[in-house]
């Protein structure tokens, strides 16, 4: 299968909207997708990554902007006439067909000649590692062939686009791994262009060339997975990525991109993401991996153990200052419950926001 | 070293044997549904079919030999047919293309409303209605002329198609709500998968909606037409009895109270019962071929 071969360089979304009645779904996201990428559309419930995905299908009309495939518009176009292919979050193969039957449907509405179709269906059986059971009918399946079969559903009409909406949210966790190396790996042997909806950064960070962070229907920012781990641009990207501590101060210092904010009685140390001036108020953000216990300094925090997780070659930690905020840490070795310990923030790898 | 025997656990209660089976106290509930079904079905039922056998005068199979050598009497099941069958169809096929538009409705209730009202009028109520209404002198016939459609009154009562559209008016909505819950029990996003798949609205159709409905449109169809074949009272009053509407029910009337020959009567209502359930039957039986699970597209 040739999927490379579609004739097109890139997928633009031009200030795509999507109202409710008063309510804005969608509001002017602008992405210009090269052809072959990865992109995932990642953000909380409710912050419209589905609806844009079903805006792109064509499932969801839009109320404002338009999509367009090179110079081609196709906002206008039905989502027969699109020729995406979609792979749904509960699969929504068809019960009454057999896995063949399944994989061949978009190339039988396509009046692929029989034997042409069924060599194509045989390679995507092959592709998604389902030979032998091409007979069977999806119940028959466990969800993780289930969703392979709705993949290899998606692909085999070599669409310009592959739709994908939380395709692994249904599966168990063992399952949501080998899946996300499986979705990576076709990704890889076909090259298709793809966009992905989850919620689940994880996923997000190992399967994309670049990340949208959608949030209120807005796009966040659009970077490469290290760019928004390491470099997000919001606060709220960066809670989104896994700084979960959150400590809320006044700039004492400015160096450059080296900030100083006192919080409390401590005096933390960060690069700035805003820009930030003295006597501003500020969020140091920091990872529970790099906060960690330390001496009492005036670089530390002071806080109460209230939970220690075993996570295997480490443990994480949650405690509470005297203030009532909690941080979480990462701890070599198991802490008492209950004790004060010192917290303290890698200054390298900490962020500072404008609050 | 002595090895003590494991503790042997085959001793199980009578009550547990019996929950394993699935018997339970709860059981005992169905009691009295099945007294009742003895009582008001069973019961009659084998009390009719005896007394279809003894007949007035004649060996134990005269009623059924005078029913099939009397086209009076014979020719009632083909009437009967000829009203029963064109209805159900004509009510599946209408309930159909409404049902895929009501899914998408969000005043649902109030248009199931609407339709429901038919069922709770009455039959009787509804025939006396459409006298007035589809009469020569009714609404009906005089719109059409007034429009200058039409010279003379059509002749819409006191023959088949009176008795035909009082079925389907009262039928429909039965057929109807039926039909709503199966369309709406098929996942919208098996339509959307096909949509984004290439296939246009006939296709979705032929190719995914139609095979997952067919199981439901049986049972649809059987019960509609269960329903249709029994007609009796529409049959008097808006057909034609002694004609082109003389459906069966009518001869098992006028056998038990016209001419007080409740055995006659009795095997009329056995053949009856007989021909529906052949057709009950070989439309079940059709359904069988069918995918008949569940019409969901994955875990959801």
């Amino acid at each position: 299968m040739l999927l490379a071969s579609s004739p097109f360089q890139e997928i633009r979304l031009d200030r795509m909207s999507r109202a409710f009645g008063s309510h804005n779904a969608l509001k002017d996201v602008s992405l210009s997708i090269r052809k072959g990428e990865f992109i995932a559309l990642l953000g909380p419930s409710g912050c419209g990554k589905s609806t844009a995905l079903n805006c792109i299908a064509g499932l969801l009309a839009t109320t404002g902007g338009g999509i367009f495939i090179d110079d081609k518009r196709i906002d206008t176009l039905k989502p027969e006439d699109r020729g995406f292919g979609m792979v749904f979050q509960n699969y929504a193969l068809f019960p009454h067909m057999t896995v063949r039957q399944n994989i061949g449907f978009g190339l039988k509405m396509r009046n692929v000649a029989k034997a042409e179709a069924d060599k194509r269906v045989e390679e995507a059986l092959n592709l998604v590692r389902l030979q032998g059971q091409g007979h069977k009918l999806p119940g028959q399946l466990s969800g993780g062939q289930q969703q392979r079969v709705a993949i290899a559903r998606a692909i085999v009409i070599e669409p310009p686009l592959v739709l994908m909406d939380e395709p692994l949210s249904n599966l168990d966790a063992k399952l949501r791994l080998e899946m996300r190396a499986e979705i990576r790996r076709i990704h890889n042997q076909l090259g298709a262009t793809t966009i992905y909806v989850t919620h689940d950064q994880d996923e997000a960070l190992s399967l994309a060339d670049r990340i949208v962070v959608l949030r209120d229907g807005e796009i966040r920012q659009v970077g490469a997975p290290s760019d928004l781990y390491e470099r997000p641009d919001h606060l709220d990207v960066a809670e989104f990525m896994g700084y979960r501590n959150r400590l809320t101060g006044k700039v004492v210092s400015v160096d450059g991109a080296r900030v100083s904010v006192s919080v409390g009685k401590a005096t933390l140390s960060g690069t700035a993401r805003d820009s930030l001036k003295i006597g501003d108020a500020a969020v140091v953000a920091a990872r529970a991996d790099d906060v960690e216990a330390g001496q009492r300094s005036e670089h530390t925090v002071e806080a109460v153990v209230e939970t220690i997780e075993y996570r295997g070659r480490e443990f994480v930690g949650t405690a509470r200052t005297a203030e009532g905020l909690e941080l979480v840490f990462h701890a070599p070795q198991t802490a008492a419950l209950g004790s004060s310990i010192w917290l303290a923030i890698d200054p390298a790898r900490a962020l500072a926001f404008a609050a | 070293m002595a090895v003590s025997a494991p503790p042997v656990y085959n001793r199980l209660s009578l009550r547990q044997r019996l929950a394993l089976r699935g018997i339970d106290g709860v059981t005992i509930l169905v009691l009295p549904a099945v007294l009742f079904l003895l009582a008001v079905f069973v019961y009659p039922f084998i009390y009719g079919l005896v007394l279809s056998f003894t007949p007035k005068e004649g060996g134990i199979f005269a009623n059924y030999q005078k029913f099939f050598s009397d086209p009076f009497l014979y020719d009632t099941i083909l009437t009967t047919l000829w009203l029963a069958v064109p209805v159900t169809v004509i009510s599946i096929a209408l309930a159909l293309p409404i049902a895929f538009r009501v899914r998408l409705m969000t005043r649902q209730r109030l248009l199931t409303t609407i339709l429901v009202l038919p069922v709770t009028l009455g039959t009787v109520l509804v025939a006396e209605g459409l006298l007035n209404y589809l009469g020569p002198q009714g609404w009906f016939s005089r719109t059409l002329m007034l429009l200058g459609m039409i010279d003379r009154p059509l002749k819409l009562t006191n023959n088949y198609w009176g008795v035909f559209s009082s079925l389907i008016i009262t039928g429909f909505p039965f057929t109807f709500l039926l039909t709503l819950s199966y369309v709406t029990g098929i996942d919208p996003a098996l339509e959307q998968a096909a949509a984004t798949h290439g296939a246009k609205s006939w296709q979705r159709f032929r190719f995914v909606l139609l095979p997952l409905l067919i199981p439901g449109l049986a049972i649809a169809f059987c019960l509609s037409f269960v329903q249709a074949f029994a007609v009796f009272p529409s049959a008097v009053l808006l057909g034609a009895p002694a004609g082109p509407t003389r459906v069966i029910s009518i001869a098992a009337y006028q056998a038990a109270f016209e001419q007080y020959d409740y055995s006659m009567a009795s095997a009329i209502a056995m053949i009856m019962a007989t021909v529906q359930l052949t057709i009950v039957v070989a439309i079940l039986a059709i359904r069988n071929l069918f995918y008949r699970g569940s019409t969901a597209g994955g875990k959801g």
